[in-house]
């Protein structure tokens, strides 16, 4: 069973919808104990860094995900969800969660793409995600495999903790982690096949933790 | 490096879509979640729902039709058509929609845009617009006027000024269709969609006139469209996704391929 992290992020119930269209068991939960139990957290998230924080402390959700990120059941931050695990985000000079080192920052204005054409922001749309590492939460996913992406901010963590890489104007963290605390800036809820392969990636490697224990 | 997204759009009246789509072997489908999952194998990279359904009674099938394309596609998809409230969005999005369209709602009530933006983010609102060339005037300068009601009622706004505006209220995307294209097949309206996507910063959906993959790619590059809205070149078997997709790919355009 995983537990998605129920803090009313608007792609929460995407997320469940695609765990159970690969026949994963899973809840939307705001309980600590459900949380800490759970085979694995996927720790979900759309809109403002500020509100998000804010909904999350006022009702002691930061903690609880400090104390996973702590202990042994694997975490998966997605989109919000992976710039709040971060200590900082320029989105409304907002103080974050801090399971990575490293900061949140704003796509700036003035990058242009490969036509010398400005970024439009947000940065919407399928872009690939090369891995700087193996990991195996992208086991099976060939390098340009190619997600879905919407945001205006991006992570900026140390550089040890960058995963993939991402271009668009510049080229930023896409994904950040080592085994079992991962976070991914793309949507891999809406990622169609290989979006559904690292959930299901993910899946097998809470699996294989809570076997071992 | 960002890829160039086609987006297949789907008419649906009380649960079911206004025209079959025939894939090859002319099969006649009438079932949108059927037809969206059969977009989603072939590689689009997003789907737009149009619910041209007037009753209330129609309002709740299509509710439900939402909830069961959300079950059986992984990529995002929109909806359009009759919202004007934020309880209206809030509806769709919680049926399982990534992003809902406003069109003349929005002329009618811009704070709508706000509204939405504020409740679920900028990126689940998109503003789609209508537009006709008319003569340029002081009310509007770029001879590019809204229209609302299928083009029959013109509404004095500047569709960059108005384009701006939205961007400014917090729209996400725009999905800008031309009147005088649209049904042509003749190719988009390249210098509106150029025009639109020098206005503003937020992503720029091209719509009307796709007669084939060239017109499309035309959008993409010379017009500077995010992506390319399509309808009856792939609703009746003309042409496929996969084949749109090699042949933007072969003229240099990035897509996704698989």
């Amino acid at each position: 069973m995983l537990a998605i992290l129920d803090y009313e992020a608007g792609n929460q119930t995407s997320v469940s919808r695609a765990l159970s269209s690969l026949d994963i068991a899973n809840a939307v939960t705001a309980d600590a104990d459900a949380l800490l139990s759970a085979e694995g957290v996927i720790f979900p998230g759309v809109g403002a860094a500020g509100q998000a924080m804010d909904l999350l402390r006022s009702r002691g959700l930061d903690a609880v995900l400090r104390r996973i990120a702590a202990g042994s059941v694997p975490l998966l931050g997605i989109c919000l969800g992976c710039q709040i695990m971060l200590e900082h985000s320029e989105e409304g000079d907002t103080k974050t969660l801090g399971l990575f080192k490293g900061v949140t920052r704003r796509f700036a204005d003035d990058l242009e793409d490969e036509n010398g054409d400005r970024i439009r922001i947000p940065h919407m749309g399928w872009n690939s995600a090369p891995r700087r590492r193996a990991s195996r939460l992208f086991d099976g996913i060939p390098q340009d495999a190619e997600f879905y992406f919407v945001h205006s901010y991006y992570v900026d963590p140390e550089p040890e903790a960058v995963l993939a890489t991402t271009d668009y104007g510049k080229t930023f963290c896409s994904a950040i982690g080592r085994d079992g605390l991962w976070a991914v800036q793309f949507h891999a809820e809406k990622s169609g096949r290989f979006g559904l392969k690292l959930l299901r990636n993910f899946y097998e490697y809470c699996r294989e933790v809570a076997d071992a224990q | 490096m960002l890829s160039k997204r086609v987006i297949p759009c789907l008419d649906v009246r009380a649960g079911k879509l206004t025209k079959g789509v025939k894939f090859q072997g002319n099969v006649d489908i009438g079932d949108p979640v059927e037809t969206a999952r059969k977009y989603y194998d072939d590689g689009a990279d997003e789907i737009v729902f149009y619910d041209i359904t007037a009753s209330a009674e129609g309002r709740g099938i299509f509710l439900d039709v939402v909830e069961r394309v959300a079950k059986a596609i992984a990529i995002p998809f929109s909806v359009g058509g009759g919202l004007s409230t934020v309880a209206d969005m809030r509806a769709v999005l919680l049926a399982g929609a990534e992003k809902v369209s406003v069109n003349s709602a929005a002329v009618k009530n811009p704070t709508i845009i706000t509204q939405g933006a504020e409740a679920f983010g900028s990126q689940a609102i998109v503003v789609g617009m209508d537009v006709k060339q008319v003569p340029k005037t002081d009310a509007v300068p770029s001879g590019y006027e809204v229209v609302i009601h299928g083009g029959r009622r013109y509404t004095g706004l500047d569709a960059l000024a108005w384009a701006a505006h939205c961007e400014d209220l917090g729209a996400g995307e725009l999905c800008v269709n031309s009147i005088d294209a649209d049904g042509t097949k003749e190719g988009y309206e390249l210098n509106l969609t150029r025009l639109m996507g020098e206005t503003v910063r937020i992503p720029v959906i091209a719509s009307g006139g796709a007669g084939n993959p060239e017109h499309m790619y035309e959008a993409l590059t010379v017009g500077k469209a995010s992506a390319a809205l399509i309808a009856s070149i792939v609703h009746y078997g003309e042409y496929t996704i996969p084949g749109i997709k090699e042949y933007l790919h072969g003229r240099g355009c990035k897509v996704r391929l698989r």
